[in-house]
This record gives C-alpha cells, sequence and structure tokens, in this order.
C-alpha cells in the first residue's frame, strides 16, 4: 500500500504543462489522494471544460507516478465539486507572482477590478484582453511600467 | 417515454458542439487579436462542454458511442441543436447577437440544470455555468459598445439581433422529452427560464440604447431533426477527416 504523503510528493513535483512555475498540487488540480481502498487513488479535475491541457496532465501523472515506482496507483477525473481559484494554495500564489502572472482575486466580481502588476507592485493597470494566451488568463497591461502581463481569472 | 435522457443530454452536447465549431471559424478572422482570442476560447469552452454531453448521452444509450463518434459520425437528420447556433457568423454584429442570446439562455439553463436530480447532467451544468457566466458577460458588453458606438456599429447591432430573434422562441419550446424528464425533477422546464431570459436581454438592449426587437415569425424544429441548410455545409467541414480516414487514431 502507498503511503498518501509519498503519492502526494510525487504529484507535486508535476508542472503545469501549461505555467510550469507551478505544479498541479499548487495549481489545486489534484483534489485528493486516496488510500483507504486498494488500489490507491489520485483524484484529479479539470480547470476549464475545454481545457486542452487535460488530457496531457492526466499522462504527466501518469508518467510520474509510474516513474516513482507507483504503477498500482490509479487515477480518477472528478468534475464536482467543479474547479475554483480558491483552491491555488498560498505557495501557488507566490510562485505565479514570481513567474509573472497576477494570482486571481478573490471573487469573480473582482476580475474586472485593478491589477497588481506582477512586475513593479503597481495598481495602475488597464486590461488588455479579457482571455490571454490561455483560457484561465486575461491579459493586463502596467501604466507605471507599461509591461504587459497575464492575470490569473477569479474562477 | 424511451430514451428521453439519451436525447437530453444529446440536445445539450448538439447546442455546444455547434456554437463551438462555428465560433472556431473565426478563428484567424476576427477584427482585432483581442476578439480572435475570445471567441476562440468561448468555441473551447464549448466544444469542452459537448465532450461532456455527448460522452453522457453515448454512456446513457449503451450502444458503444463515445463522444467523438457522436459528434463525427452522426448525419444532419440525426443532429438535435437549436436552430440558432447552427447560422453562418455573418459579421462581427450578427456573431455577437446569436453569443448574447445564445449565452444568456445558456447561463439561465445551466444555473437551473446545476440542481438537477440527474447526478451528471447537475455536475456538468455546475461546472459549465461559470464559463458560460464569462461568455454572457462578454457578449453583452460588446452589444452594449457596438449598440452605443457609431452609427454602422449600431446598425449592424440591430440587424444582428433582428436576424437572430426568430430562433429565439425554439429556446422555450417543450415537447414529450423536456415534459418526461422535467416530472422527473431531471430537465429544466424550458418555459421557466423565459422571464429571466428577456429580463436580462431588455436591460442589456436598454443599456445599449437599442430598440425593443420585433418578433418576426419563429421558425423552429432544430430538436426534431429539421435543420437549415446552413448545417449540413458545416458538418461536411467538421467532419470530413474522421469520416475519410473512419479508422485513424493518434
Amino acid at each position: 500500500m502507498n503511503d498518501a504523503r509519498a503519492i502526494m510528493a510525487v504529484l507535486a513535483s508535476v508542472p503545469d504543462p501549461e505555467i510550469p512555475a507551478v505544479s498541479l498540487v499548487d495549481l489545486g488540480i489534484v483534489r485528493d489522494v486516496l488510500t483507504d481502498a486498494e488500489p490507491a487513488r489520485v483524484l484529479i479535475t479539470p480547470t476549464y471544460t475545454g481545457c486542452p491541457a487535460t488530457a496531457y496532465i492526466q499522462l504527466a501523472v501518469r508518467e510520474a507516478l509510474d516513474a516513482a515506482g507507483m504503477q498500482d496507483v490509479a487515477i480518477e477525473t472528478r468534475l464536482s465539486p467543479p474547479w475554483t481559484t480558491a483552491w491555488i494554495t498560498e505557495d501557488g500564489r507566490e510562485k505565479l507572482r514570481a513567474y509573472g502572472i497576477d494570482p486571481p482575486p478573490a471573487s469573480t466580481a473582482l476580475n474586472s477590478q485593478p491589477a497588481t502588476c506582477p512586475r513593479c507592485g503597481s495598481k495602475q493597470t488597464h486590461e488588455i484582453s479579457r482571455f490571454g494566451s490561455t483560457p484561465c488568463k486575461a491579459l493586463w497591461q502596467c501604466d507605471s511600467c507599461r509591461e504587459p502581463f497575464d492575470r490569473f481569472k477569479c474562477h | 417515454m424511451e430514451n428521453a435522457l439519451f436525447t437530453y443530454a444529446l440536445r445539450l452536447g448538439d447546442d455546444s458542439l455547434v456554437l463551438g465549431q462555428r465560433l472556431s471559424e473565426w478563428c484567424g478572422h476576427a477584427p482585432t487579436i483581442e476578439v480572435d482570442l475570445s471567441l476562440a476560447n468561448v468555441a473551447l469552452d464549448l466544444v469542452g462542454q459537448a465532450q461532456l454531453f455527448l460522452g453522457y448521452a453515448g454512456e446513457v444509450e449503451g450502444k458503444g458511442r463515445d463522444a467523438d463518434r457522436l459528434a463525427f459520425h452522426r448525419d444532419v437528420l440525426a443532429w438535435t441543436n437549436c436552430l440558432m447556433v447552427e447560422q453562418p457568423n455573418g459579421d462581427f454584429g450578427r456573431t455577437i447577437a446569436r453569443q448574447f442570446l445564445f449565452s444568456t439562455w445558456q447561463k439561465a439553463l445551466f444555473d437551473k440544470l446545476a440542481l438537477s436530480k440527474d447526478a451528471r447532467l447537475a455536475e456538468i451544468a455546475a461546472k459549465a455555468v461559470k464559463e458560460v457566466a464569462y461568455h454572457a458577460d462578454l457578449a453583452a458588453e460588446w452589444v452594449i459598445r457596438l449598440g452605443d458606438g457609431t452609427e454602422e456599429s449600431r446598425t449592424r447591432m440591430i440587424d444582428g439581433l433582428d436576424w437572430h430573434w426568430r430562433f429565439v422562441d425554439e429556446l422555450f419550446q417543450t415537447d414529450a422529452v423536456t415534459d418526461a424528464l422535467v416530472a422527473e425533477g431531471i430537465a429544466v422546464d424550458p418555459t421557466a427560464l423565459r422571464p429571466v431570459f428577456e429580463a436580462r436581454v431588455a436591460a442589456v438592449l436598454a443599456e445599449a440604447g437599442l430598440p425593443e426587437i420585433k418578433l418576426p415569425r419563429p421558425i423552429v424544429g432544430g430538436r426534431k431533426g429539421h435543420h437549415s441548410e446552413h448545417l449540413g455545409h458545416m458538418l461536411a467541414v467538421m467532419q470530413h477527416i474522421p469520416r475519410t480516414y473512419p479508422e485513424a487514431v493518434w
């Protein structure tokens, strides 16, 4: 029987394919590890229904588990409850900021409120595009340092 | 009623897939790169919803058809989407009009479907409604911007809404499938969505300074497979690769 913490440690080393600065655990894509019955199960959830990375994420988790000798651990996809940016860990939010992405605001109502520039910290910013390089991000620009940046949308 | 759940899940999936395919036609052609990204991302969400609904429809049917089989190996008469989503994109005004009307309706629908007694439909709707809320907002903002913009943008916005309004009635129609599933607490009563839809549309049109839309003769039939000629052409493009190489795998 694999230990839940050992499995979680493996998962924490799997980067998100679109934002490699954060892991699948940081993003809250890994929901839980269940070891109450054989085989142990990893529960993962898609971010957006049409996210093209979903299939790849499943594959990356499989490869990481196999490489750690955990071939017997199963992967299960869960839709409910639906993924929310509230599940991004504090650690994950810091990593996003360091990577140049403004972490998601606390509520969807704040999606249109000024973002904080991850480069210079200014709040003098404006939205350029509602959708950015991936479904989960919007494109913003800083009016102070002029740098364009991604903002993780609250979802 | 036999197969009602299959048909209902199929309709939900067909609506999303057909509109997702239509919107993806804008990819690389939209007026600005921001709009290009927006429409492509909305399309992606819709195709994702379709995968879930069609996958479930296939399971309910129990004949071994998966989401891909239903999407790529079904002829036009077997499609059950509403007529609005299969309409050609037209200009940007017409595309936005369709998106606004459809997403506003779909938001109202999924809000209620998330409470369905069918656990799978409920969880798909609960997941998708968060994305659809974004689609509806995005489209509403463009209706306001175009309606309250130049004489040209306003004219095109009115034209777009006028064109699509004839397909609105169909969204609220009931039939044996919805009657049977509403009675079981599985489907949402389509007629119950109308007040929410109309209130939201009226509010956005007022903010956009646009006139109330006059109802032309409504056209229905999509749910029974009676489609406009446009759907067949769209499916020909969408399905030709899997049909040419039916056994192909990645």
